[in-house]
């Protein structure tokens, strides 16, 4: 048997070797790039899992934090970002996805990473001032420009004659707020007369055209394909687009109620505690409280919880009568579990 | 015997011509209809990918591939298909040395396995390696005490790539090498060659041709998998995208110009391996043919 | 040289002794070429670690549904829905890659025409082409603004035909890469002698080619179908996503994912695995009694 075997195990070897050299090679390729021969102590990294619309927000905002933290600490800090759907960034972070922070668009996601991993307390949206969201948003309508469908209001939307982009809520974050919000107008149209609500909410996603599996998706199908008459969309995702693809071309309609729309942010403690950088971890998410943190948030069109900061860009920002998650749907485990878990409201809608 | 299907590794003579007897009319009329569907499918989304990537000027076209995260995407890139292209490689010749060389029972049910990657949805190749390795996952908490990343790092999208173009080169040595019969090995071993000996001087170049080819189509695969690299990468900037996850971005941020610039110089990087096979496939018929001669 | 060689025929002689024993459980046939143990080893060590293992996480974590849990899961009519239209697409853009598949072999095979080389490498495109890009650009071309679309008097993104488009670009080089070699290795001489005993070009072409370019067509329509089925990244850009009109299977299976439902993303997951394999025994089949045929002959 001998050099067969010998020759067999060889390669096995090989092979393994192969694997654990890859693996090897992920722990150090960290891209160290702190700035060298800091004073204080070791340079540390953050990562923050985000979702799809900070990307221009927390571009701007890393900059402004490690030149503060450095100021402040003498410690370097790099960090790092990764985008994409909020509810698979959770679900990246209960898989083993190393993030320090994360900053996604509903407090459910942050839940769901407590409840099946955790790595968070279960308190951690306490930890925070204002339900631990240092901005807030809410839902408005991106039509196309002088409104040629004059496009006013939620009930404008079940007009037969009005075709509706929004993603799709059981794959999108950002779409579950565009769902509870147009409830939460049926609400107060119907007083709370839940037949009618479902009936109202159906005949809105009835004019649906598409329904992608992103915000972005949608976002794109309605400005870059042109397809539909009114796009509902987060105030940020709509100034932005209307910045980056054509003021020209889209203008946007605040309705006459909205759901303010709370994306919050915890630090993953477990993990930071493991890597070593909580401080720096809990110091960034604090430093979005901040003037420079919250001029931040208003420059990319979130709307900061600062009053001073909210004064000097108030004609942003329209007033719209907002309802809370916490308030009208009881929180976002009970909102999840009869809206959007399937069998729920949503379902309902669509499969009868 | 099952799983003979070559994806595309012609091994006739040039000598031969192939003129068609039938009319002109017919030849033309179906040559036009041939390429309106190649054109309708294939070459205007293509043309669309270019055009869009220079809507923008040169200017923003060089930015796109120039900047640090497309540099390092397409650095990672290369690097997943630097391992996943040899090892499958290595896997190919052996399997396809076992399969063609061996009468034994259930070749058809691991041809069969050997396929399966094949037809597997990209999400589910994603999903299993999360579920093996992932914190929840079956090797999760051992991994997370010793501190070893697979998924969300380089070694998850390196499997994960492995896995997706597991079969590309066994599948395109196992028909050549079965139409070759063993007889040329039996030969050799009888007169003494050693196994090794008989492989390198007998087997391989009569294979090299093939193998190549499907390196090659694994490497056009290796470098375009989206979908279940998407699953286990993380998206960190920088970090781990490869240059499929880094277009996603672009076109996220409504960077249109740029995202379609680094998918055309993907179209590009796959235009050109398939050149090479094209440079490769002619240098092959001429061996033969020579061979032959 | 000679160290080498001496490995080898000791090699030779663990392989015989190895046969003697295998011979007895009568799993493999005798053969004087050595390396079995080694490439079968290998083989099957890296198909277990790289396929075998991580495949089997979708059956451990389905088997953590009971029964009646697995089949609501299942037959969820929203699922059942998109199983019609991952099959139903699939299927379509099946067909449309047999027929246009094997009219681009011939031509490839036959005709010469300027540009040929170009385009036979082109048809490779697809597999290299990641999959976003692929449904991002379709989108474009085929959306109401788009080159094609606007051409068009109907609604292509965004419906079932758009998914068709997308699962015919991802199909593409199968048919033709399976095709190409059976005309190549087609003798001439037949069709020669065909049409000299009288037979009309349709004739030959029924009687003679098309039997032999069947399998082949047949095969490649398979694989293509296959792949169809769990195609992802093209498809959501162009599909649209609307319950029960045009969701793909794919995308139910990242909505469960997305309400952390691993067991019910899985128990989808096996459906299409099982239905996947079954679909390349099938073709492995269809091979089988090709060759068959062909030794018979």
């Amino acid at each position: 048997m001998g050099r067969q075997k010998k020759l067999f195990m060889g390669l096995f070897a090989a092979g393994l070797l192969a694997l654990f050299s890859i693996t090897g090679c992920s722990q150090e390729s960290g891209g160290k790039e702190e700035g060298g021969g800091s004073l204080g102590k070791d340079p540390v990294e953050l990562l923050n899992v985000s979702y799809d619309p900070t990307r221009e927000l927390y571009q701007e905002f890393n900059q402004e934090f490690i030149k503060y933290w450095k100021e402040e600490t003498g410690q370097g800090v790099t960090i790092q970002q990764s985008h994409g759907g909020s509810g698979k960034q959770a679900r990246s972070v209960i898989d083993g996805l190393e993030a320090d922070v994360v900053t996604l668009a509903l407090a459910y996601d942050i839940d769901e990473i407590a409840n099946k991993r955790g790595i968070i307390d279960r308190d951690w949206q306490k930890r925070l001032d204002e339900n631990s969201t240092p901005y807030t948003s809410t839902i408005v309508f991106l039509v196309r420009k002088g409104n040629p469908k004059n496009i006013q209001d939620w009930d404008d939307l079940i007009r037969e004659d009005v075709s509706v982009i929004t993603p799709n809520p059981k794959t999108s974050g950002g779409a579950r707020w565009n769902y509870l919000a147009s409830w939460a107008f049926a609400s107060k149209q119907f007083d709370g007369d839940e037949n009618k609500i479902k009936e109202f909410v159906k005949s809105l996603y009835q004019n649906v055209e598409v329904l992608d599996s992103g915000a972005r998706d949608s976002t794109n199908t309605f400005v870059q394909r042109e397809i539909g008459d009114v796009l509902i969309a987060w105030e940020n995702e709509a100034y932005l687009s209307i910045n980056e693809l054509g003021k020209d071309k889209f203008e946007i309609v605040n309705p006459s109620i909205s759901i303010l729309a709370e994306p919050p942010v915890s630090v993953v403690d477990k993990i930071a505690e493991k890597k070593g950088t909580a401080e720096a971890a809990e110091a960034y998410l604090k430093y979005l409280y901040s003037e420079t943190g919250q001029e931040i948030a208003a420059k990319n069109y979130y709307r900061p919880r600062n009053s001073e900061v909210l004064k000097r860009y108030a004609n942003q920002f329209a007033d719209i009568e907002f309802v809370t998650v916490d308030k009208e749907f009881g929180g976002w485990q009970k909102a999840q579990e009869t809206h959007f878990n399937d069998g729920g409201t949503f379902d309902e809608i669509y499969l009868q | 015997m099952g799983g003979n299907i070559p994806l595309g590794f012609t091994d006739t003579p040039l000598g031969s011509s192939r003129e068609a007897a039938d009319p002109k009319w017919v030849q033309w009329l179906l040559i036009s209809i041939a390429l309106t569907f190649l054109g309708l499918f294939l070459i205007l989304p293509l043309v669309t990918v270019f055009v869009q990537a220079f809507e923008k000027g040169i200017a923003v076209y060089l930015e796109a591939i120039t900047n640090p995260e497309a540099l390092s995407a397409i650095k990672l890139t290369i690097l997943v298909a630097m391992i996943a292209v040899p090892l499958n490689a290595l896997f190919g010749i052996m399997a396809a040395w076992a399969i063609t060389k061996f009468q034994f029972k259930g070749k058809n049910l691991l041809i069969t396995l050997i396929d399966l990657p094949f037809a597997v949805s990209p999400v589910i190749a994603g999903l299993i390696f999360v579920l093996l390795f992932g914190s929840q996952g079956l090797f999760g908490k051992w991994l997370f005490a010793n501190d070893i990343k697979i998924i969300f790092a380089v070694p998850g999208i390196v499997l994960a790539t492995i896995f997706v173009t597991l079969p590309f080169i066994a599948r395109e040595l196992i028909p050549l090498m079965q139409a070759q019969g063993t007889s040329e090995e039996e030969a050799s071993i009888t007169l003494g060659a050693g196994g090794w000996k008989t492989f390198w001087y007998v087997t391989l170049p009569n294979i090299k041709w093939a193998l190549l080819y499907g390196m090659i189509l694994c490497n056009a695969r290796a470098i375009g998998e989206f979908g279940a690299v998407s699953v286990v990468s993380g998206h960190i900037r920088g970090l781990t995208n490869t240059m499929p996850l880094h277009i996603e971005i672009l076109y996220g941020e409504y960077q249109f110009a740029a995202a379609f610039a680094v998918a055309s110089l993907m179209s590009l990087m796959a235009i050109f391996t398939l050149i090479i096979k094209s440079i490769l496939e002619w240098h092959g018929k001429r061996q033969m043919s020579i061979e032959n001669h | 040289m000679r160290s080498i060689s001496n490995k080898q025929h000791e090699n030779e002689r663990i392989q015989v002794m190895g046969l003697r024993k295998s011979k007895k459980t009568g799993f493999k046939k005798y053969s004087i070429l050595p390396g079995f143990g080694l490439t079968m080893g290998y083989t099957m060590l890296y198909l277990s670690i790289l396929v075998l293992l991580p495949l089997s996480m979708i059956i451990f974590y389905s088997s953590q549904m009971s029964w009646p849990e697995f089949w609501d899961t299942v037959l969820d009519p929203r699922v059942v829905a998109s199983y019609k239209l991952s099959f139903g697409a699939s299927l379509a853009a099946g067909v449309i890659n047999m027929v246009f598949g094997v009219l681009l072999a011939w031509v490839l095979v036959r005709y010469s025409f300027p540009g040929k080389k170009i385009i036979d490498g082109l048809v490779d495109l697809p597999f290299a082409l990641p999959t976003a890009v692929a449904g991002i650009a379709l989108t474009t071309v085929y959306a109401p603004n788009g080159w094609v679309g606007s051409l068009l008097g109907f609604k292509v993104v965004f419906t079932p035909i758009g998914v068709v488009i997308a699962l015919t670009f991802i199909g593409l080089p199968f048919v033709v890469r399976m095709v190409q070699p059976v005309l190549q290795s087609l003798e001439k001489e037949v069709e020669e002698a065909s049409a000299s005993l009288g037979a009309s070009r349709f004739q030959t072409f029924r009687r003679i080619i098309f039997p032999e370019v069947l399998p082949a067509a047949l095969a490649g329509f398979t694989l293509a179908f296959a792949r169809s089925l769990g195609e992802y990244g093209s498809v959501v850009f162009i599909s649209g996503n609307m319950p029960l009109k045009t969701e793909i299977t794919p995308l139910l299976i990242m909505t469960k994912l997305e309400q952390y439902d691993y067991a019910g993303a899985t128990a989808i997951a096996a459906v299409m695995l099982v239905t996947s394999f079954m679909l390349l025994f099938i073709i492995n089949f269809i091979q089988w009694w090709t060759n068959r045929k062909f030794i018979s002959h």
